[in-house]
Parts: structure tokens; C-alpha cells; sequence
């Protein structure tokens, strides 16, 4: 420090200013590095978490999951998903007998894409239950499309053939007809419409009734507290 | 000593009430109207910007005679997202439900022109005490800001604190409260409120001063 007005007269030189910001950005992204790897794995164990919890919703009886894809023309039990592969959860009883599958679906609502895991029995072809998984509907209106106890209700022992109708509050009729939620109708229809596309687009990749993969050996996850 | 305690309070309180970073600054607005809609999210939002403020405030203050002012705005906001990123993940991980709400809005408190504000006009100027003091007393009033804009919206839109129902079931929530336009109305009431009480204030002081020379 020669004099203060010094340095307002000339400025400091280029060389102290690239190091000033070299400097700033070095300590900055040590942080941030220090702060991604020290959460990183509360954050995975979260959604992993919430997503088991979701397929044990969605799957009533189920105690074991293992994740299923669909690869060259049936579908097998796999640890590692490769790019572009979807993923479904195959959910067992205590004594490791197929229930039915837990599929996560995603598509457009009213504000952004919605994103939600269901759970379907093949034998009967019976959605099980819903739940959603990701959304941005409007708070107070849309959002009643996971907050409103009678509409997730309605997805349990739900027909899914030919698919589902979605009817104005008060009128289901039929056992493949759902109440949509007064003041929400097109994110309940969404939800709905998700759900209809989602169940073609697997109906055909899924085997037969009784020839589901088995529960592996070698990875049967638990329901207990994850690592 | 009693002038230095009297200037700390000074500096810690104008931004509570007279130098309000809400209603009188009229700073923030985009978290402010955006992520209002219940308390719970209009207090998340508050803590995180406390802390990023504060925590701004103490390093640009502790660096402010190291910092070339050539490039004194690329380093506050190099500062400032550093402190961003990391509130941004330690709500992901503490509170995932929280973060999933306030989504977009956590990385946007970058762009929070009332941060950045105080560091060009306050921090990167005074000592390390009064900076975060100032910061404190103008994070606080943002805190305050949002959870009253927040509850109210809350208390009017869903007939609920904290998620709690409030009224029976008789009551018919009054749902636009919840929805932007409630952001702005209400916002628009408590400014109107604000002013009022500031002309009030003044043509009160206005009168005592009267009073005195006349006495």
C-alpha cells in the first residue's frame, strides 16, 4: 500500500485485478464443491426414499420392490438403467409373490409437467393407487391433484379397460369412471390423460398375468431405512 | 461510546421499519409476490435470503479494502452466488419439500437487486460490524415482509396458518388471494398503508415543529 491516491490516479494494475477474480472464483467454487459433495448423498437418499415410499402407496400389500426394464422384447429385473431406458418397479408381498407394477408416468398439466407413479395389477387390470410425484400446479387449485384425499382415493381399484373417464364431480358410474375435482378439472383430466397414455404405451411391453419376473435373489430392496 | 451504540441500532432498525427493503424500497418484488402464497414457503424464502445477505454483507465488508473497485461487481456477485448455491443445496437436502415449492426461486435470489444493493451502497463502504448489522436489520425487514404478505395471503386465500385451518368449514376460501393477482393486491394495500402512515408521520411532525416556533 504505497498511497491511496496512487492507485485512484493509475488504478490498479490488470494483472491484480485478473488475480482478485481468479482468486474470488477459486474460493467460490471450492465451496461449492465442498457443499455438493458434503449433500449429495442426503439428497440421493431422499429421492430414493420417496420414491420407495411411492411404490409402497401405490402398491397396497407390497413390502419388497425391484426395478424392472424393458429390454430387447420383455422385460427383466436390472440394477442399472442405460440411457433412454424407463424403468418400472415390480412390487412382491412378504413371501415374494408378484402384485403388481408401480409405473412412473410424466406429461403435460395446467403450468408444467406433471409427474407421478402409479400402481397397477396386471391380473385385474386395476390401477391401485396414485401418486404424484413432481408438479406445479397452481397452489390451492391444481395441487388438490395430490392434496385432495377423495381424488387420490378414487385411483384405488380403478379400471383401466378400455381406459379411464375422467366425469364431472358426483356422477362416476361405471368402475372405470373418476370424480374429477371441482375448480381443478383439467389437472385432474391431466393426471387422468397421463395415466391412459402411459398404460398403452406399457400394456403391450408387459408379459402376460402370472409371468412377471420373479423377485431376484440377488437384489430385493428392502423396506427398511436405506443406506 | 453512546453515539457508536446509538449508530449500530440505527443501522440494524432502518431496515426493520423506515428503510423497509419491501415497502419502502419497493426491492425483491419477484421472490416477494412470487413464493407468498402460504407463510411456510414466505419464511423459507425469508431465511434463505437472511442468509445469504448476511453472510455477503460480513465477506465483501471484511474484503472491501482488497477488492479493486474496477471489479468490486463481478466479486460481490461471485460472493453472493456462492452463498446462493450453497443455501440451495442445504435446503435440498434439510428440507426437500421446502425446496420442491420454492423451486425456481432459491437460485433466483442471485438476481434478489436488493442484495446486491446493499453491498454496492452499504458493505463494500463501512466496517464489519455496522455492514452486518445493516444486513441483519434489512434481511429481517425482507423476512417480516414476506411472512405478513405471506400469512395474509395464507389466512385470506385458504383459510389456513402454517397449514393449520383457521375457520370452520363453512368458510369459502377466497382463493385469488393465493393466486399472483393476490400478490399484487395485497402488496398494493399494505404500500397504500405504508404511505399513508408516512404522511401522517410527517404532517404530524410537520405540526409539533409549528407548535414550537409559534410557542
Amino acid at each position: 500500500m504505497t498511497s491511496g491516491s496512487h492507485m485512484e490516479t493509475a488504478g490498479p494494475g490488470s494483472l491484480r485485478l485478473v488475480l482478485t477474480l481468479a482468486i474470488a472464483g477459486l474460493i467460490s467454487g471450492i465451496a461449492i464443491i465442498g457443499i455438493y459433495e458434503s449433500t449429495l448423498p442426503t439428497i440421493t437418499a431422499n429421492k430414493a426414499r420417496e420414491l420407495r415410499e411411492a411404490v409402497f402407496k401405490v402398491l397396497p400389500g407390497v413390502s419388497q420392490m425391484q426395478q424392472l426394464v424393458f429390454r430387447d422384447g420383455e422385460l427383466v429385473a436390472a440394477e442399472e438403467l442405460a440411457k433412454d431406458e424407463q424403468a418400472v418397479y415390480g412390487g412382491y408381498d412378504p413371501k415374494g409373490n408378484f402384485v403388481g407394477y408401480a409405473i412412473p408416468a410424466a406429461g403435460p398439466g395446467f403450468q408444467d409437467t406433471i409427474g407421478l407413479l402409479y400402481g397397477f395389477t396386471p391380473k385385474d387390470k386395476l390401477v391401485l393407487g396414485m401418486e404424484v410425484l413432481e408438479s406445479r400446479e397452481t397452489p390451492g387449485l391444481g395441487d388438490k391433484i395430490y392434496k385432495d384425499a377423495e381424488f387420490v382415493g378414487g385411483f384405488s381399484a380403478l379400471s383401466i379397460e378400455p381406459e379411464i373417464v375422467a366425469v364431472k364431480k358426483g356422477t362416476k358410474a361405471r368402475p372405470n369412471e373418476i370424480d374429477t375435482i371441482t375448480g381443478a378439472t383439467i389437472s385432474s383430466k391431466a393426471v387422468v390423460r397421463i395415466i391412459n397414455e402411459t398404460h398403452n404405451e406399457w400394456s403391450v411391453r408387459l408379459p402376460q398375468p402370472g409371468a412377471e419376473p420373479p423377485l431376484g435373489e440377488t437384489e430385493p430392496v428392502d423396506t427398511g431405512e436405506g443406506p | 461510546m453512546k453515539k457508536q451504540d446509538n449508530r449500530s441500532y440505527d443501522e440494524f432498525i432502518k431496515g426493520i421499519w423506515r428503510d423497509n427493503p419491501v415497502f419502502v424500497q419497493v426491492l425483491g418484488m419477484c421472490p416477494m409476490l412470487a413464493v407468498t402464497n402460504s407463510a411456510i414457503n414466505a419464511i423459507a424464502m425469508g431465511m434463505a435470503t437472511f442468509f445469504v445477505l448476511v453472510g455477503s454483507s460480513f465477506l465483501v465488508s471484511s474484503f472491501r479494502d482488497w477488492i479493486p473497485k474496477q471489479v468490486r461487481i463481478s466479486c460481490f456477485i461471485i460472493i453472493i452466488a456462492t452463498f446462493v448455491t450453497v443455501a440451495d443445496y442445504t435446503l435440498l437436502a434439510l428440507v426437500p419439500k421446502v425446496h420442491k415449492e420454492l423451486g425456481a426461486f432459491i437460485p433466483l435470489i442471485v438476481a434478489n437487486c436488493m442484495i446486491l444493493g446493499r453491498q454496492e451502497a452499504f458493505s463494500s463502504r463501512y466496517p464489519v460490524r455496522l455492514a452486518v448489522l445493516d444486513a441483519v436489520g434489512m434481511a429481517g425487514g425482507f423476512l417480516l415482509a414476506l411472512f405478513s404478505l405471506g400469512a395474509i395471503r395464507e389466512i385470506l386465500g385458504d383459510g389456513a396458518l402454517f397449514g393449520m385451518k383457521l375457520f370452520g368449514d363453512n368458510f369459502e376460501p377466497w382463493v385469488i388471494m393465493i393466486l399472483p393477482p393476490g400478490g399484487f393486491l395485497t402488496l398494493g394495500v399494505i404500500l397504500l398503508f405504508f404511505n399513508w402512515f408516512k404522511l401522517k408521520k410527517d404532517e404530524f411532525l410537520a405540526d409539533v415543529a409549528e407548535a414550537e416556533r409559534g410557542g
